[in-house]
């Protein structure tokens, strides 16, 4: 071997060395300081209808988990069932001026001069699953009209040859989930004029109401083949009058919630429920964690872009109420 | 010539007696056995808390806590089972904190002299509070499979009579005998008509006023294992709700004066039949929830102010002082 053919080998062979070095060193990735930057120090508002129930819990959960990693300080407004304290919090928070306020309206009207107020001050608005008359940067939740329309499809499948009596359970007349709902319920008995409702009653989100208007509708109409109700955690009522009535398996019982286990798949395997149209709190969550992250990232003026994000719904029945990924826990959640 | 005289129980019954017959005639299913039996269930709870309500109030004071007292110690006995305790323990530490709660209640009144609806406006949002941010994980606690056969407390028949029902009765007959067969009894009807001469007399008044407010807080804490029988849960925001309203109504419309020392078990019978009767008809003709507020509305009005005109007000009747 020459000379020269020993030193080109060396030099292969110290370039075949170095080459991989060379492309181990990483290419700096220039969006991700700036994110971090928008998101560290900045606080985010949380104002539920109330705590201590499983939707509400589940989107705290869900938004600390996102958000805190990343510096954001995650302050609460319990209204507590109390319109007028919510009010005053979402007033005392515009003074306070967070970067975003995450904002559960109690009905379409109170809040919505208060946010559009914010909005103008430079906080972005961001509402959940019921909405009002205004609409903010982005409003994260379930389609309504779409639920009750689902719901009252079951419904009246479910009468088929039947008596085609059914019942309505309203929650609160005017929080959008009831009303915007109730609208879905008549889009369908629209174009099914056979079906008539015995009842359409609002129970005001109480179980002990909801119990009270269907044990008074089902001795009065003790063939009435199916109930649309408006929230599961009010329906547990609507169950309980169905179930002491007799007449569980023969009334189709349809309602919605968050989708937690024990609120919703626990009570379809009993059978309490035969359809719980779930909007899956932690997937809301998640995306409302997104919006957030997206938002504070994106320099856009509070108030300029105005979006929605209508949630995937899983209708919950006996059939997947066992699986897994039907349901979610609370508890896992927390975690 | 002597003038008619009617006191407001007997209008109330009049004005019961008169809705019953008009719906019996013009509503369809309204008079069955069965329909009688599902208005009279769902106003169980609300009377069982109307006789709590009642004790206190014959005795001059009120329980603005007793919603609290509804929905607390049930609550945490529900809770205590889903965490794994056993039943009959869990009941014991609900009647126990119960117990504690009414006796708090009593010692501000009777002996730390502050007024009844002011104290129990404080306990009630204590003990609520106390439930949501330490005792309970979810505003609605759910029934265990350790609770099982307890909600035949709430649901279910005996002897073909609901369950519920029957509870109210034996909570009728207990108080009725406790407040006219007993010297306890005796002693509140006393202290209501007039403390201080039940004082003067002898009669151990501030231990009484006590033992009122921790039977109101016992018959409140039944109500709500009834309640929490009956749905299957214990909805524990129920103390946000309006229902103390509704069982001041229940008292103050059969008849019992907030001035205290008159009235009695039949009273709250009589105001229970009314609302009951009322809900039960406007739920079978489906009027709107706004309609029915607003009928509520005028009913109890029509009560109330024919009673005074019927019973207008003197010199000595205003002595007695309202709240």
């Amino acid at each position: 071997m020459t000379n020269l053919t020993k030193a080109t080998l060396a030099a292969l062979a110290l370039a075949a060395l170095t080459a991989p070095a060379l492309a181990q060193q990483g290419l700096d990735e220039p969006f991700q300081k700036p994110f971090k930057e928008a998101l560290a120090g900045k606080t985010v508002a949380y104002v539920p209808v109330a705590m201590n129930f499983d939707l509400t819990e589940g989107w705290y959960a869900g938004l600390k988990k996102e958000l805190e990693p990343y510096g954001v300080k995650f302050v609460i407004r319990d209204a507590n069932w109390n319109t007028n304290a919510g009010a005053q919090a979402v007033t005392s928070l515009i003074t306070e001026k967070p970067a975003v306020m995450v904002v559960h309206n109690p009905d379409v009207q109170t809040y919505a001069k208060l946010l559009q107020r914010a909005e103008n001050e430079g906080i972005y608005v961001i509402q959940i699953n019921m909405g009002s008359a205004y609409r903010s940067s982005a409003f994260v939740g379930a389609n309504w009209v779409e639920i009750g329309e689902r719901q009252t499809e079951a419904v009246v499948k479910a009468c088929e040859g039947k008596s085609n009596k059914i019942a309505i359970v309203q929650g609160a007349l005017s929080a959008a989930a009831s009303a915007y709902t109730l609208k879905g319920v008549e889009n369908v008995l629209a174009k099914h004029p056979e079906i008539k409702v015995a009842s359409s009653q609002a129970a005001d989100w109480d179980a002990a109401k909801a119990k009270a208007i269907t044990q008074t509708v089902l001795k009065q109409n003790p063939d009435l083949c199916g109930i649309v109700g408006l929230w599961d955690g009010m329906d547990i009522g609507t169950a309980a009058a169905v179930k002491e009535a007799g007449l569980t398996g023969k009334v189709f019982l349809a309602t919605s919630g968050g989708g937690e286990r024990k609120g919703a798949c626990e009570l379809v395997k009993s059978g309490a429920f035969d359809l719980d149209m779930s909007y899956d709190v932690p997937t809301q969550a998640a995306q409302m964690a997104g919006t957030i992250k997206w938002l504070l990232s994106s320099g856009a003026k509070p108030g300029s872009i105005k979006g929605s994000e209508y949630t995937t719904l899983i209708p919950i029945t006996k059939e997947n109420a066992d699986s897994p990924t039907a349901c979610w826990n609370l508890s896992d959640l927390k975690k | 010539m002597k003038r008619l005289r009617f006191n407001q129980q007997e209008i109330v019954f009049a004005v019961f007696a008169l809705l019953f017959v008009v719906f019996s005639i013009f509503l369809n299913g309204f008079l069955t056995a069965e329909n009688m039996l599902t208005l009279l269930q769902n106003v169980a709870v609300l009377g069982i808390l109307g006789l709590a309500m009642a004790i206190v109030v014959i005795g001059r004071g009120i329980d603005i806590s007793l919603i609290a007292a509804l929905a607390v110690p049930p609550g945490l006995v529900l809770q205590m089972v889903q965490n794994g305790h056993s039943l009959p323990f869990s009941l014991l530490i609900a009647v126990l904190i119960t117990i504690a709660f009414g006796v708090v209640n009593g010692w501000l009144i009777a002996y730390a002299e502050v007024p009844s609806l002011f104290a129990t406006l404080a306990t009630g949002l204590l003990l609520a509070g106390l439930g949501q941010a330490a005792l309970f994980q979810l505003d609605v606690v759910q029934w265990s499979s350790g609770m099982n056969g307890f909600e035949r407390l709430g649901q279910g028949t005996i002897l073909g009579i609901p369950t519920s029902i029957v509870m109210f009765a034996i909570a009728c007959i207990v108080v009725a005998v406790l407040l006219r067969q007993t010297r306890w009894g005796a002693y509140i009807y006393a202290i209501g008509d007039n403390p201080y001469a039940a004082r003067v007399t002898g009669i151990p008044s501030r231990p009484i006023i006590v033992l009122q407010y921790v039977i109101a807080a016992l018959i409140g804490c039944f109500a709500g294992l009834v309640m929490a029988a009956s749905v299957n849960s214990m909805p524990t925001r129920v103390f946000n709700s309006t229902l103390i309203y509704d069982v001041i109504l229940v008292v103050v419309l059969g008849g019992i004066g907030l001035s205290g020392g008159r009235g009695g078990v039949l009273n709250v019978i009589i105001g229970t039949l009314l609302i009951g009767t009322m809900l039960n008809g406007m739920t079978i003709m489906d009027i709107s929830y706004a309609g029915q507020n607003l009928i509520k509305g005028v009913v109890l009005l029509l009560a109330v102010i024919t009673d005074s005109f019927l019973n207008p007000r003197n010199e000595e009747t205003a002595q007695q002082g309202d709240i």
